[in-house]
């Protein structure tokens, strides 16, 4: 209704295999990504950018991180902040000991780290599945957070036990450390999210997500096929961690400014898994739509009330908001299991047909 | 019982299984001669199934051997053996729900490919170039089979005849050398079935692939196979050409049963 | 070498030298352990009978625990309370079945697991809004306090719960062996469709065994608030509770036991004796290492049922 495809043949299998085919979506994408880039720096409040954008985009790369093992491969993982913790620990150091390193190149380290430490705990998944292996995550999560609580040398000694962000640039605008705008932070944080969504949605178009679908449906069907289990589930376990490893540096460089161990604790991992599933499983947009809705319900309850005329306690709006995700994971589960980003589908597919019911 | 021929592709030999107290399989012997279509049939709990699965490496024997190609292949894992060429379809069929029709028989490609993961990751140059040679490949099987309707449709929602000929253009985008197909015709109907005889055969005929199936309908096996083996109780009870088994008096006491109108 | 005799000749002989100290340290473990045991009894209930890993259970141990105390803070005496709070507890198996479970019948255990997981947190969130987050005192009339026996010291309120504990897992492993209902839930735990296609109503053994652990979490929760308050952080022995399930094996009421005394004595030996080693707290992952490491080697724990996938 909004556009007609009609009349728009692919004459190729590149062009049926395109993420984008057709051709008003392309350009509307397009659109959107320049004035993602352009218009928050140049209108957004701090607020806006601080409070919303900033969060939505570190998120977003952690719950796309969290997908790809969880929604793609089929392996339940509780560790994600954990893999972030690895990734702003290793951050932290490697700006401490290399001054000179330029922030991305710290970064897509400090994701390396993360998945080799993601390798690690990966290799009970061979032998355990399910909820043996989200069992096994929680290992990983609680004793990496004790690691890092336990061992100085990760914080530098500092006696403050936090990790603080030390000012770096970029192409000479500031980026990180106190001194950095909002709007620069974010610029970077957007180009980190766009380039890696995009090698994303390319692994799981193509053979190796295929091969993770198949080990997540039937992975003794996958087997057969010459699926090897080990390697395909080590591989997510690695590209995920890297994911969330680099989320980890952004909650920190981008975000924070600063952190202690309680901001990769147990939380973090179900509040990235609450954005996977409400988003949808095994769907990259999907990953976004839910960090959007998680990262924007407390807003929303926050000002709802006002907006209504109510007086609500802090208290009270905590508690509701765990009512909303628990129940909404629910309402998901049990009703479209594939979250927002089918039902995103549905309403075009709706749209489509509109006014026509089929 | 005519002799096994001494260099089929595929000697299976000697084979035990025992799970727990049960002897699936008991000193199988087999051979299947490059080319041919062999129907395995047996009453329930033959060891038919379990047999296969020996073959495909999901277990492994007691005692016994198994040739492919003339090398001992005893106790490789399942993705060994499929690099070898042997692919295979399931009782209950086995095809990846979450993914679409074009996607499962894609991922029978997995092993023709190769990967640069870099390459992969930005979809570029050499990577896109094999996918969309990959595609056009198994576009061709979409077409031998006649399933371009449903290619985009996600495999669990369709329905079960449509299912198994999926699976079976999945085994057959590995260009295996031999297709071992448990069942394929289970739960057809009549044209059905005869669809998939006729594929089965065009398989055979064209792509010149050796075909072990599990069959219990035995008009379907008279039709088309070259050579019949009967399994009782995981033992051989029967091994020759259809005529010869089917009056067979062991495979007529265990199985067929003797029509008295 | 300092290091070397630190972790494998000092802790022993600490603990040789004195007996005393070492008997109380293990009895605390044995107590912890069993406290342990009986929130993994609730799991180990639901997933025997229904094949639902309820991520819950930690959670419904609080709330049985906060209603108990709301009630009784308002003035309701003991036992009326308790009452209500089985009637509470019983409505909320009600609600369960019907809200969560009937509508993902037969879909992926980890489906429903995720499903436990939403459910753990609305009733987090339900919990606190209607009784408050502040930590609450509850009194059953046992004091908190010690006596003496042979030289080493013991502490009534621990002892009881073992004792509640033990009980409790007594009746239940009797319950799901011997009876015609127990081995009912036992084929509904294995397949529901199955189950129901032999006629086990499949909606009312739901409703029991949920309302059945719904009183274990309540008698937990009993323990549990009586001698560290009520209040949120219960729900995280939850968390806990899985290695205990993962040693002793998912279906095994006496499995739930075996794996909390393990898990609680191996965590406070290894706290107290270990612990000063690396700077203490290694409570906080000690029992999940030693769950991977099972995880490991014997999934099915000491003594699950070895779980065998059909091709």
């Amino acid at each position: 209704m909004i556009y007609r495809e009609a009349g728009q043949f692919k004459t190729s299998y590149a062009a049926d295999q395109a993420v984008f085919p057709i051709v008003q979506d392309r350009v509307v994408v397009a659109a959107f990504l320049v004035l993602a880039f352009v218009l928050p720096p140049a209108v957004a409040s701090e607020y806006w950018l601080q409070a919303v954008l900033i969060p939505f985009l570190v998120y977003a790369m952690a719950a796309v991180g969290l997908n790809l093992l969880t929604g793609y491969a089929g392996q339940v993982s509780l560790g994600t902040g954990g893999f972030m913790a690895v990734g702003a620990y290793a951050a932290f150091k490697l700006t401490t000991a290399f001054p000179g390193l330029s922030i991305p190149v710290v970064f897509v380290l400090a994701g390396v780290m993360a998945a080799a430490v993601g390798i690690v705990f990966g290799l009970p998944s061979l032998r355990i599945k399910g909820f043996y292996l989200a069992v096994a995550t929680l290992a990983a999560q609680f004793f990496l957070i004790w690691l890092f609580n336990k061992v100085a040398w990760f914080v530098n000694y500092a006696s403050s036990g936090t990790i603080t962000a030390p000012p770096r640039t970029v192409l000479g605008v500031m980026v990180t450390g106190p001194e950095a705008s909002a709007a620069a932070r974010y610029v970077v944080a957007l180009a980190l999210v766009v380039v890696f969504s995009v090698v994303a949605k390319n692994l799981v178009r193509g053979r190796v997500g295929r091969s993770w679908m198949a080990i997540r449906d039937r992975d003794i069907a996958a087997e057969i096929i010459g699926v090897r289990p080990l390697r395909t589930k080590l591989l997510a376990f690695a590209i995920s961690s890297f994911y969330c490893g680099i989320a980890g540096s952004m909650l920190v460089f981008l975000f924070l400014g600063s952190a202690e161990t309680q901001a990769f604790d147990i939380n973090q991992s179900f509040l990235v898994l609450f954005m996977v599933i409400i988003g949808g499983l095994g769907s990259i947009l999907g990953s976004f739509l839910g960090a959007a809705f998680i990262i924007l319900m407390p807003i929303f309850l926050t000002n709802a009330p006002h907006w209504l005329g109510l007086d609500v306690s802090v208290a009270l709006q905590k508690q509701v908001e765990l009512m909303i995700f628990g129940g909404l994971i629910l309402f998901f589960l049990i009703v479209e299991p594939h979250g927002l980003a089918r039902l995103w589908q549905i309403a075009k597919e709706k749209l489509r047909r509109w006014p026509f019911p089929h | 019982m005519s002799p096994a021929a001494p260099s089929g592709l595929l000697e299976v030999d000697g084979i035990s299984v025992r799970f727990g107290a049960v002897q699936a399989l008991d000193q199988v012997s087999l051979s299947v001669r490059r080319g041919e279509i062999i129907a395995i049939i047996g009453p329930n709990g033959a060891g038919k199934t379990t047999l296969l699965n020996v073959i495909s490496g999901f277990y492994h024997p007691a005692a016994g051997h198994i040739r492919f190609e003339g090398r001992d292949r005893t106790h490789l894992a399942p993705y060994d053996v499929a690099a070898l060429g042997i692919a295979r379809t399931f009782q209950n069929v086995a095809l990846f729900k979450g993914m679409s029709v074009l996607d499962n028989i894609m991922t029978g490609r997995l092993l023709k490919m190769k990967g640069s993961f870099l390459l992969d990751a930005l979809y570029w140059g050499p990577a896109k170039a094999q996918e969309l040679e990959h595609r056009a490949f198994v576009e061709r099987i979409i077409d031998f089979l006649e399933i371009q309707a449903i290619r985009k449709t996600p495999a669990g929602r369709l329905p079960y005849g449509l299912q198994k000929r999926v699976e079976l253009a999945r085994a057959l985008a590995a260009e295996p050398t031999l297709l071992l197909l448990d069942e394929p015709m289970a739960g057809m109907n009549v044209e059905e079935k005869e669809d998939m005889c006729r594929f089965i055969l065009d398989v055979n005929g064209e792509f010149g692939t050796t075909i072990a199936l599990i069959e219990h309908d035995m008009s379907v096996v008279m039709d088309i196979s070259d050579h019949v083996a009967a399994l009782d109780y995981g033992r051989k009870i029967a091994d020759g050409t259809p005529a010869e088994v089917r009056n067979d008096q062991a495979v007529i006491d265990a199985y067929l049963g003797v029509s008295h109108v | 070498m300092d290091l070397l005799y630190g972790v494998f000749v000092g802790p022993f002989r600490d603990m040789v030298t004195a007996p005393t100290f070492l008997a109380e340290v293990l009895i605390g473990g044995v107590a912890a352990g069993l406290m342990y045991s009986l929130v993994a009894l609730g799991f180990v209930l639901i997933f025997k009978a229904s094949g639902v890993f309820n991520f819950a259970q930690g959670v419904m141990v609080l709330f049985a625990a906060l209603t108990l105390v709301g009630l009784m803070e308002r003035g309701v005496p003991m036992v009326v309370a308790l009452a209500l709070t089985i009637g509470v507890m019983v409505a909320l198996a009600f609600a369960i079945e019907r809200v969560v479970l009937r509508p993902l019948v037969n879909q992926e255990h980890i489906i429903l697991f995720m499903a436990t997981i939403g459910l753990n947190f609305f009733l987090e969130g339900l919990g606190e809004m209607v009784w408050g987050a502040n930590v609450k005192k509850l009194d059953i009339g046992i004091p908190d306090e010690s006596f003496t026996v042979a030289g080493i010291l013991i502490n009534k309120l621990e002892m009881t719960a073992a004792a509640t504990a033990a009980v409790l897992v007594g009746v239940l492993a009797v319950f799901f062996q011997r009876t015609k209902i127990g081995r009912a839930l036992r084929a509904v735990a294995d397949d529901h469709e199955a189950a129901l296609s032999l006629g086990i109503p499949l909606r009312t053994i739901w409703v029991v065994v949920w309302s059945v652990a719904g009183i274990v979490a309540i008698v937990a929760g009993i323990m549990w608030g009586a001698k560290s308050g009520v209040q949120f952080s219960l729900s995280l022995i939850a968390l806990k509770a899985l290695p205990v399930l993962i040693l002793g094996g998912f279906t095994s009421v006496p499995g739930a036991i075996v794996g909390g005394l393990i898990i609680g004595t191996g965590e406070k030996i290894g706290e107290v004796y270990w612990g000063p080693l690396v700077g203490g707290a290694i409570e906080n992952w000690f029992a999940y290492v030693v769950a991977l490491a099972f995880l490991l080697v014997r999934p099915q724990g000491l003594f699950g049922e070895k779980i065998i996938e059909r091709v």
